[in-house]
């Protein structure tokens, strides 16, 4: 079998394989384990001798070190070594880099970037010395740039030129020419940063708190100078990763280079206020968006410019137009993601990178332009899906926003909402509703599982893929087990050990098709053994509850296995189908929010989710996946916003009291629609990406009810109280209808 | 600070003997002395909430008070609620209503939960109660807001409201 998928593998093979469990809504195996506390996660393995470290951060912007005066701390009780070396990390790497990120720390790039490492007996002597420690400085951190607004701005790729939009924009009978704003964001998953190391001679073994184990083993062995197959990495639980897990960090090298120089294992965990200061952000953004349409609504200018930072030498620029590419017809188009230098921590990739703010403020463009027009928001949006993706007449492998906007709306209520804003009004508040299209792009990634098939029937999957709350043991296991015919609790699935072949690793929202592609092959190859032995085409083979059946024959498949297990490797990347077909996941948002009259304050009353990204693996985790994306829109439509100090660009809001995720109060009953969709040309399982596409757009559906409540639009995110105030109507006023 | 401080603690019904630094947090004494990992660090400042244990029935965050302080003390981690073997209702209801995620809140939220649902018998108002009078009523506000020092990145609260409800309505008197 090939390995490349170049074909669209219509056959649609798990819908007839006789299980009945793929797409299931089951329990979570690892889910016991978790709610019981068991499941160890990167810090908690029990090593004997177990030395701790804490690193210590720069209290300057940018320069280097002059002096570090490790005699004062290494004397300090339980104290057993002050690292400050050219090998440690001082900028995470961006996700996939599979090489070593910037390393010598004693070159200061940002406010709160690692310098050094202190080590000692006990988590509180290393913690006390590490505050201790002085360190002298050459300070340059007058060179730095720290104004987002005034930086030398220059595209990261060419910008997308279709037409003449000048000329178009003129022309059009309506037209919005806005510039919206986002600030920037943290992933801030629940987990902090943690590694232990611990060598065996020249063997290290990691335990890890990390998304991409394959790639993570490059980035370190190259950080180290020391060959890949020296490093094993270990990370089978993952408290949450959202895009900052997925390169290796500071923690990881610190602590291999103190269990070396110690010759004991070392543990180190970044403090919750040195995960926001020295792991990625995502970067604010400010966005231009032009649309110029017909009198009957059909785009026939569209602009999207972005303006984003990163520190200098790093690629990463955040994707901001990706979804516009696709989206949306219109023959003249500017689209171009503009990056300047900026001295603030490291920008890469937090939760659907581009899409999330890209889509946010495409949304609410798209709204004005409705309103401007005075046609249904729905409406707008159903006039302008291209049917050949512009400028590059690709087909849309397939596309559900159609659905998504029917059936959502009509599950929502959305006829009954007020053409006009102030029209309701619940007590104090206005109350609105709105609704945004969800796109992100569809990724395939190279990726690789070993099946095997135990004599006895058992099944066991083994992948180096990890599952950082997505659902990976679940649908893993769902599909070997639907493929080779056996209940889930005959199913083990191994995950997060370099050991095992590479999977996809947990990013981009590839894991599901990626990895779930290559169990499916593995199986694949098993089924087509196992049909042979039977003495019928694999075609007719039919497994299920461990019995093997087709064309009139039947056998226990242990009596087929003989005694001796079958074990195959699936492999898989991505081939002709991903440059031929135009492949993303869709949805629609539709949110009722209500603005309180006085203050300004905004509380989202409920949300509906509509969502088309192929084969649902598992109803359950897939619909959990949708939900904590709605949930990170809701953060990042009202509340999250990191805050830098523009006099040196240290984060100021750097922990979990002043950078306002969503906490339970906010996040109202939210219902997810999953429409039912085979995407061939995504993957052979027919799945597309799940878990970023809850949160591309939703933030536009926030502000969009906000506008249809109150009649404020806001083009600053996060929509806080003070954006709205100066502009709320009066709260007195008759009520208009 | 290099002087060792002393106390005696019941942890899931064992007593344990503390004799360390006195900068020990609860939370560290639990996961490093007593192995009981169970119980998370998420921000060890008390914002979060992954690290909520029971004290004498009531819930706390682990990470803002000192190991040293808990004297006589009986502690109840997740591990005291139940092993993967054997969940407890509320472990049960939160697999079963996909309560969580990547976990690692977990343990905390279900700390958070089973003393919440005392608090709430106990006629406890809280800041969205209507009437301090007649007690709370358990909407889902009540739940919610009651939950709310409990933070989960991965966004499962919907489901969080949905696991302790099913509790709350097995437990109802028939």
């Amino acid at each position: 079998m090939l390995t490349t998928y170049d074909t669209p593998d219509q056959r649609n093979l798990l819908d007839r394989t006789g299980q009945g469990i793929i797409g299931a809504p089951l329990d979570r195996p690892d889910g016991p384990l978790k709610v019981a506390g068991q499941a160890p996660y990167a810090a908690e393995y029990d090593l004997v001798g177990c030395a701790e470290g804490v690193l210590v951060g720069a209290a300057i912007s940018k320069g280097s070190i002059a002096a570090i005066h490790r005699d004062e701390v290494l004397a300090m009780p339980g104290v057993l070594l002050v690292l400050s070396d050219k090998a440690m990390l001082r900028r995470p790497a961006q996700g996939g880099a599979a090489q070593a990120p910037a390393q010598d720390v004693r070159q200061i790039d940002y406010h709160g970037q690692p310098v050094a490492l202190v080590v000692a007996e006990t988590f509180e002597q290393a913690t006390a010395a590490a505050k201790a420690l002085r360190i002298d400085y050459d300070d340059q951190s007058g060179s730095g740039r720290f104004d987002p607004d005034a930086l030398d701005f220059a595209p990261g790729e060419e910008p997308t030129v279709l037409g003449d939009i000048d000329e178009a924009m003129s022309k059009a009978a309506h037209r919005v020419d806005e510039t919206y704003r986002t600030e920037g964001h943290a992933s801030a998953a629940m987990e902090p940063h943690a590694a232990i190391a611990q060598w065996d001679g020249d063997d290290l073994t990691l335990w890890g708190s990390l998304q991409m184990v394959a790639p993570n083993v490059k980035e370190l062995a190259d950080s180290l100078r020391i060959p890949d197959a020296r490093v094993r990495i270990v990370a089978p639980y993952v408290g949450g990763g959202f895009g900052s897990k997925l390169g290796i960090s500071h923690e990881g090298v610190a602590a291999a280079l103190a269990a070396l120089e110690l010759q004991r294992p070392v543990r180190v965990t970044l403090s919750r206020q040195q995960v926001f200061e020295t792991v990625n952000r995502r970067s604010e953004t400010r966005q231009r968006v032009r649309l110029g349409a017909d009198a009957g609504g059909r785009l026939l200018a569209l602009g999207h410019e972005a303006w984003i930072s990163n520190l200098p030498a790093e690629d990463f620029a955040e994707p901001v137009t990706q979804a516009t590419q696709f989206l949306y017809g219109g023959d003249n188009r500017y689209l171009a993601v503009l990056k300047g230098e900026i001295t603030r921590l490291t920008a890469g990739s937090v939760r659907a990178p581009g899409e999330a703010v890209g889509m946010q403020v495409l949304e609410s463009v798209m709204d004005e332009l409705a309103h401007k027009i005075g046609i249904d928001p729905i409406e707008l949006r159903k006039r302008n899906l291209p049917a050949r993706l512009p400028g590059q007449d690709l087909p849309y492998s397939s596309r559900k926003l159609f659905e998504a906007m029917d059936e959502g709306g009509a599950a929502f209520g959305w006829s009954k909402r007020k053409p006009k804003p102030c029209m309701t009004r619940d007590g104090e508040w206005w109350v609105g509703m709105g609704m945004a299209s969800a796109a992100r792009v569809n990724m395939m990634q190279p990726a690789s599982a070993q099946v095997r098939l135990e004599a006895d029937g058992r099944v066991i999957v083994e992948t180096d893929q990890t599952d950082i709350g997505t659902g990976s043991y679940a649908i893993l296991g769902q599909i070997a087990g639907e493929m080779l015919g056996c209940p889930m609790d005959r199913v083990e699935v191994r995950l997060g050990d370099s050991r095992f072949p590479a999977g996809a690793g947990s990013g981009g929202s590839w894991a599901a098709s990626s990895t779930g592609s290559a169990v499916f092959r593995a199986c694949e190859s098993i089924r087509i053994e196992l049909a042979g032995r039977l003495r019928i085409d694999s075609e007719a083979l039919e497994l299920s509850g461990g019995i093997a059946r087709g064309a009139g024959k039947e056998a226990p498949v242990t009596r087929l296995l003989a005694g001796a297990p079958l074990e195959r490797i699936g492999r898989i990347k991505p081939g002709k189908t991903a440059d031929n077909y135009a492949q993303a996941s869709y949805g629609a948002f539709f949110c009722e929010a209500g603005v309180n009259a006085f203050t300004g304050e905004v509380r989202v009353r409920r949300m509906l989710g509509a969502f088309g990204f192929g084969r649902v693996l598992n109803a359950k985790t897939a619909r959990s996946q949708c939900l904590g994306g709605m949930v990170w829109g809701i953060g990042g439509a009202l509340s999250e916003e990191l805050q830098f100090d523009p006099r040196d660009g240290r984060l100021m809001n750097h922990d979990l009291a002043e950078y306002h995720i969503p906490v339970n109060r906010d996040v109202p009953p939210i219902e997810v629609l999953l429409l039912e969709e085979r995407d061939a040309a995504a993957s052979p399982i027919q799945a597309k990406g799940a878990g970023e596409l809850g949160i591309c757009g939703t933030g536009g559906a926030i502000a969009n009810a906000i506008f249809n409540a109150c009649g404020v639009r806001p083009r600053h995110f996060p929509i806080t109280p003070d954006k709205l105030l100066a502009q709320l109507p009066d709260p007195f006023a008759e009520i208009a209808s | 600070m290099s002087e060792n401080c002393a106390a005696r603690l019941t942890v899931n019904g064992s007593p344990e003997d503390f004799l360390g630094d006195p900068r020990r947090s609860l939370l560290d004494f639990l996961r490093l002395d007593l192995k009981l990992t169970g119980t998370k660090k998420g921000c060890d400042h008390g914002q979060c909430g992954a690290c909520t244990v029971l004290v004498n029935g009531q819930r706390i965050n682990s990470c803002l008070s000192l190991a040293v302080m808990h004297d006589g003390d009986e502690i109840t981690t997740i591990e005291g609620l139940g092993p993967a073997s054997a969940l407890s209702e509320l472990q049960r209801a939160f697999v079963t209503h996909d309560g969580f995620q990547c976990g690692y809140c977990t343990p905390g939220q279900i700390c958070s939960a089973k003393a919440m649902l005392d608090e709430l018998a106990a006629g406890w108002p809280s800041a969205v109660t209507k009437d301090l009078t007649s007690g709370p009523i358990p909407s889902d506000e009540e739940l919610s807001e009651r939950m709310s020092g409990n933070l989960c990145r991965c966004g499962a609260y919907p489901n969080i409201i949905d696991a302790i409800r099913a509790v709350m309505q097995a437990e109802e008197p028939a």
